[in-house]
């Protein structure tokens, strides 16, 4: 999705609901590989200060659907996420587990009220997006950003190997 | 033989300087994994004695002493036992969220001597050297206290199993040996009988010596804490090895030899 179809999109939805509280909004692009076995890979999302310090998760996408909650086996595989974050949670977590993604650009949408944000303290942040797939690699791609949102701010970074493009703006 | 008079022994011998004392072997456990998630998690871990790290060359790890604790400090059972030509191995479930320490802690006297012209090995309880003929000859005898370690954690890293035994060469984590990576700051305090042990050489060497010209060992001392303080520039599985040589306390005129090894898990930053 463009930046302008993104706009328009907001703006339709500002007439039946909140849209104007919408502030951050990620783009992830999960790349075609051409590998002999091709398994979804799984991606977190969260939010650290510019000093690398874990602030917020924002989501994490894994094999939710397998019997016995046996998905859970490999979300170690997003070392940096687990170390930071996610060994010390207890999964499913509302709210922030969701499904593994097909290969395409996926978006999410936070506003300023969301829990996500809402008790985010001014400062210099970074988004950070972790991608880890079965028999394949892992990437990571960090992007600055700066809150609470005075202006519009756009930041993206092209991905080389398990991530594509992966785009981040902030509206005040 | 009372202990007065094997000291008379030991004596001799140590005056003979005929103590070999220096092993070139290490032995070593090897787990598949240190950091674990998911509700169904296991390590199957190798077990060896070897020149080379991790190969297996040389012979099986005995693994008699074993002791698996949760990390709620509850005893738990190795399955899946067996021992082949070169190495051993055994399997275990993680039921438990936290760090589960694998352990071998080996303590007590042995001895070499010669008895009626053939070469004799004995080795028990410090207060059981007793055993040990009246008419040995050569006699050769240390105290020991060696001790082998492996963490592995499920979930969040736990430090319930730390607390210090007070007994032999101990590892405190201020860094925890399951949360260890590349390029930022770790450090371990070492004790020796609980106390902070100044001045001990440590060891430390990277798996996979087959494919490199050489063996690249890290050697640290530690300082007036027992600390010691690095950054690992490469991830892999390291052995760590710290060894000491001290007069005995039980046995008048032996040395005591304590040794400490893990094997630590160092993950890509």
């Amino acid at each position: 999705m463009q930046w302008k179809k993104l706009t328009a999109a907001l703006l339709l939805s500002s007439a039946t609901g909140p849209v104007l509280a919408v502030a951050l909004s990620v783009q992830v692009e999960i790349p075609s590989l051409q590998v002999a076995e091709y398994h979804r890979p799984y991606v977190a999302l969260w939010i650290e200060t510019d000093k690398g310090r874990h602030q917020q998760d924002l989501a994490v996408w894994y094999d939710l659907e397998m019997k016995d909650n046996e998905g859970t086996k490999w979300l170690k595989d997003l070392s940096l996420w687990w170390r930071r974050s996610g060994r010390q949670l207890e999964f499913p977590v509302d709210g922030l587990s969701g499904a593994t993604r097909p290969v395409g650009t996926h978006e999410l949408f936070f506003a300023a009220d969301s829990p996500q944000l809402a008790n985010l303290p001014e400062g210099a942040y970074h988004l950070v997006v972790e991608a880890a797939r079965e028999v394949g690699g892992r990437e990571v791609i960090r992007l600055p950003f700066q809150w609470p949102v005075t202006h519009t701010q756009q930041q993206q970074q092209q991905g080389e190997h398990e991530l594509g493009r992966v785009a981040l703006q902030l509206m005040p | 033989m009372n202990i007065k008079r094997l000291s008379a022994c030991a004596l001799l011998a140590l005056g003979l300087g005929a103590v070999a004392t220096a092993q070139a072997h290490r032995a070593w456990m090897l787990p598949s994994a240190t950091v674990l998630s998911g509700d169904n998690a296991w390590v199957t871990v190798d077990g060896a004695v070897s020149n080379s790290l991790f190969y297996f060359e040389h012979h099986p790890l005995r693994l008699e002493r074993l002791e698996i604790l949760s990390p709620t400090g509850a005893q738990v059972e190795a399955q899946n036992r067996a021992e082949g030509r070169y190495r051993s191995m055994f399997d275990v479930e993680l039921t438990e969220e936290g760090t589960y320490t694998l352990q071998m802690h080996r303590q007590g006297a042995f001895a070499r001597y010669q008895l009626d012209g053939e070469p004799k090995r004995w080795s028990g309880p410090v207060n059981r050297i007793d055993e040990i003929p009246a008419n040995a000859t050569d006699l050769q005898v240390s105290e020991i206290d060696s001790r082998m370690q492996v963490f592995v954690t499920r979930g969040e890293p736990s430090n319930a199993n730390f607390k210090p035994t007070g007994q032999g060469i101990e590892l405190l984590p201020l860094t925890h040996p399951n949360d260890l990576v590349t390029e930022e700051p770790v450090s371990f305090q070492f004790l020796v009988d609980g106390n902070p042990a100044e001045g001990l050489s440590l060891l430390l060497i990277r798996d996979g010596i087959r494919y490199r010209d050489q063996v690249g060992e890290i050697e640290l001392t530690t300082n007036a804490e027992g600390r010691v303080e690095l950054v690992f520039d490469e991830p892999g599985m390291y052995w760590l090895e710290v060894e000491l040589e001290q007069p005995s306390q039980h046995i008048d005129g032996a040395k005591r030899r304590l040794s400490y090894s893990a094997t630590l898990e160092v993950l890509p930053l």
